[in-house]
């Protein structure tokens, strides 16, 4: 590696499930708010990265060209990552290459989702996620393979669905403090296991909400960030797999792909023993169950054995391994790509005791921030040191 | 310091209007199986990057990046689409070179527009969708505006534009990839249908399918794999406003700023007399133009005499497009720039066949994302 990564700002939006702000203005507010806690302009900036999952849910064909000048971008290398549900933390990696090779000293990475604008629902541009052969004839939703892949891990481990909504009453009670927060709220357990089944064992409780919303950061090398701040926060560790298309042929127990992914980013960050060197993690928590099973794919916990953390509470804001202290996607909301890009934001700030009421009650210097997605697929994961 | 990436190996399949017997998946494995041979790799062992460059609504399927990986040898490794050219995703595999993730990145992309029934609504798509789409015309009225505006504000005559086609076309017939090629006059191009005034059917490159695959290595491990290694010395890529109204028309600013920073890279100093040949976006006749001014590889408004005199025919002082081109060839949506970065790679090689230029040991090469965007990128080549 030329260059040693740094965060030197990051910003978001509220988090909506209709903004009134156009894609490229949700992008302008963000990537506005990166700069300026970065104390940059645009003009310091030398190439941007953009993110945004789907074109379908904006009916625009080349999403990255049209956001572009929101982004910043216009008359700079502009690159658009795209991993699916996993480009959110996949941004910010996409960033981490063009300082990491030296090629650039400064970039932009910028998120953006408008979900909104489909109609009826933006559930129906995941149908055209699957085979056109083979699945997309038996009408296909993501609700379905989620409900598949959260019973075949209830059934491996004997999970109950009350150990798993235990998630949800965390997340979205930590996202109460979220000043950006959709879904923030004191609920219990009996709440989750009351709420109408949307495709058993899948709740509406368990689930993350559709969202609008755009978040963004700024990186810099370590020789131009030690100018910009005292208080880096370093991109020690990225990494990403993608497993076969074939999701019908794994063992959804298991995400073998994220811990693929994980094992990258702590070579890279020289990590040997997650459990004990990550402080806090912003695990991908689209639905409840989503967050467990990542943990066990990151190595924070043992196969089978998240759900009983989480009802100990060692992943609550004062636990020992405070998971999702933003409020999550379940909380905090979930436009896909810009959802992936908070929990980079919420490290970010956590690790510079930022945080406010949201920050944790340990020290932590150690953060990590995973995202998720394709056909079940792909893992993508940051490790960031203060 | 140049950059020093080495190209170990390349592979294609397709080159055809339609590929009825292959699905695109299939059309990708033979490409990469193709390239793999070609570096002497094995992709589950050797390689650790791999870049495809897709957009959705082309491919037909939401995250496209899902259908990759099988075919590819790329299960459980870090495989990432970029929305993007195919020399981006070059650009991108570099930069996983640099920062040490990679020593074996491969980068691949395709066009499988046969399969897809309504191309014009699809580009339709990529306009604003409040200001611009309601226009509802062949996304090439873009083009016929930028054409009118090149013609007005430089000297060059509608016939230049033409010869463009009448070259491009003919170097195809040389080339066993050559799907258009055609041994036209220039009457022929000028009369053919009006696509958008005055841009003719002729002057516009039509979509074939296929797939292409480039294998990447750095220098210590090139040494290893190859001998006749082609080398990236400099990319780079930019784009200018996405708003159509808001555009220099007249010149091909994104292609300016790339090639700035490429030559940059490369240590280039006189890109007008440091090539022996170049690979140029003509995506339409008037952009080999409007792309060889901007590369500085003709003078402002000088590139539609320079083309007259014969300076960019095969064998002229510097050969454009010897390939035939994306007028010639085939437009690949977003695999042209890996297209016609194969094509310099084959020439750089001495692997050209009847279409080989002596000496051939520098070139450049420049793509463009079509309408209605403005990005593009360049790569210096040389061997």
């Amino acid at each position: 590696m030329k260059n040693r990564v740094a965060i030197v700002g990051a910003g978001m939006t509220l988090f909506r499930r209709r903004m009134l702000e156009s894609p490229k203005e949700l992008s302008f507010e963000a990537t506005r708010m990166a700069l300026d806690s970065a104390g940059l302009e645009l003009k310091d900036i030398q190439s941007v990265v953009s993110g945004s999952a789907p074109d379908a849910f904006d009916g625009v064909h080349m999403k990255g060209e049209y956001l572009l000048d929101g982004m910043g971008g216009i008359g700079k290398p502009n690159q658009r990552v795209y991993v699916g549900g996993g480009t959110g933390v996949f941004t910010p990696i996409g960033g981490w290459w063009n300082v990491a090779s030296g090629m650039y000293d400064t970039c932009l990475c910028v998120a953006e989702e408008k979900m909104s604008p489909l109609h009826p629902h933006p559930q129906y541009a995941f149908w055209s996620i699957f085979d056109q052969i083979l699945e997309r004839p038996l009408g296909t939703t993501l609700l379905w393979i989620f409900s598949l892949e959260m019973r075949r891990y209830m059934h491996k481990y004997g999970i109950t669905e009350e150990e798993i909504a235990s998630v949800a009453v965390k997340n979205k009670g930590n996202a109460v403090d979220h000043p950006c927060a959709q879904l923030g709220a004191k609920i219990t357990v009996d709440d989750v296991m009351n709420s109408e089944p949307i495709c058993w064992p899948v709740k509406r409780l368990d689930v993350s909400p559709p969202s609008d919303g755009a978040a963004a950061v700024v990186l810099a090398s370590e020789k131009v960030a030690k100018k910009l701040t005292d208080q880096p926060v370093w991109l020690d560790g990225v990494g990403w797999t993608l497993d076969t298309t074939h999701w019908t042929n794994r063992d959804l127990a298991y995400p073998e792909y994220v811990e693929k992914a994980a094992w990258m980013a702590y070579k890279m960050a020289r990590i040997k023993k997650p459990r004990k060197e990550i402080d806090i993690a912003e695990v991908y928590d689209p639905f409840d169950y989503k967050e467990l099973h990542h943990m066990e794919g990151l190595q924070l916990a043992g196969k089978g054995e998240a759900p009983k953390m989480a009802v100990d509470g060692v992943t609550q804001r004062d636990g020992d391994l405070p998971v999702c202290p933003s409020g999550g996607l379940l909380g905090v909301g979930n436009p896909i790509a810009a959802a992936g890009m908070m929990k980079i934001c919420e490290v970010f700030w956590q690790l510079r005791g930022e945080a406010g009421k949201r920050q944790v009650k340990k020290d932590a210097r150690t953060g990590l921030a995973q995202a998720w997605g394709d056909l079940m697929q792909v893992g993508t994961v940051a490790v960031m040191r203060s | 310091m140049p950059l020093r990436i080495a190209i170990v190996g390349v592979g294609y399949s397709g080159f055809d209007s339609m590929t009825p017997g292959l699905s695109t998946r299939e059309l990708m494995f033979e490409a990469a199986s193709r390239a793999y041979e070609d570096a002497g790799v094995d992709p589950r062992k050797d390689v650790q990057s791999f870049i495809c460059c897709t957009e959705d609504f082309w491919e037909g399927i939401s995250i496209t990046d899902e259908y990759m990986p099988d075919q590819l040898g790329a299960v459980l490794k870090p495989l990432c689409t970029i929305s993007s050219d195919g020399i981006v995703g070059l650009a991108t595999a570099c930069m996983h070179i640099m920062s040490g993730i990679a020593d074996v990145a491969v980068v691949e992309s395709h066009s499988k527009i046969s399969d897809v029934l309504n191309p014009d609504e699809i580009s339709s798509f990529a306009l604003d969708p409040i200001y611009d789409h309601h226009v509802n015309a062949d996304p090439r009225f873009v083009a016929g505006l930028e054409m009118t505006r090149y013609l007005k504000e430089t000297s060059t005559k509608r016939d230049h534009c033409a010869q463009v086609a009448v070259k491009n076309k003919k170097n195809a017939l040389l080339n066993p990839r050559g799907v258009h090629g055609a041994n036209l006059d220039k009457d022929a191009v000028l009369n053919s249908k009006v696509a958008s005034s005055p841009l003719t059917e002729l002057e516009s490159s039509k979509t074939i399918d296929g797939s292409i695959v480039f294998v990447l290595a750095s220098a210590a491990k090139a040494k290893k794999l190859s001998d006749d290694a082609v080398w990236i010395n400099g990319v780079g890529w930019s784009s200018d406003t996405p708003w159509i109204e808001d555009r220099d028309m007249a010149k091909a600013t994104y292609a300016e700023q790339s090639a700035a920073r490429a030559y940059k890279m490369a240590g280039v100093q006189n890109p007008a007399t440091y090539f022996d040949l170049a690979e140029v976006d003509d995506t339409y006749s008037y952009k080999e133009l409007q792309s060889l001014e901007a590369l500085k590889l003709a003078a402002k408004g000088k590139a539609g005499k320079m083309v007259e005199s014969g300076t960019f025919d095969r064998d002229g002082r510097l050969p454009v497009n010897a390939s035939g081109g994306s007028l010639g060839v085939g437009h690949l949506l977003e695999a042209t720039g890996l297209h016609k970065m194969l094509e310099a790679v084959l020439q750089l090689r001495g692997q050209a066949g009847r279409l080989q230029i002596p000496r051939a040991k520098k070139a450049v090469v420049q793509s463009w994302r079509g309408i209605p965007t403005a990005t593009g990128a360049v790569a210096v080549l040389g061997n």
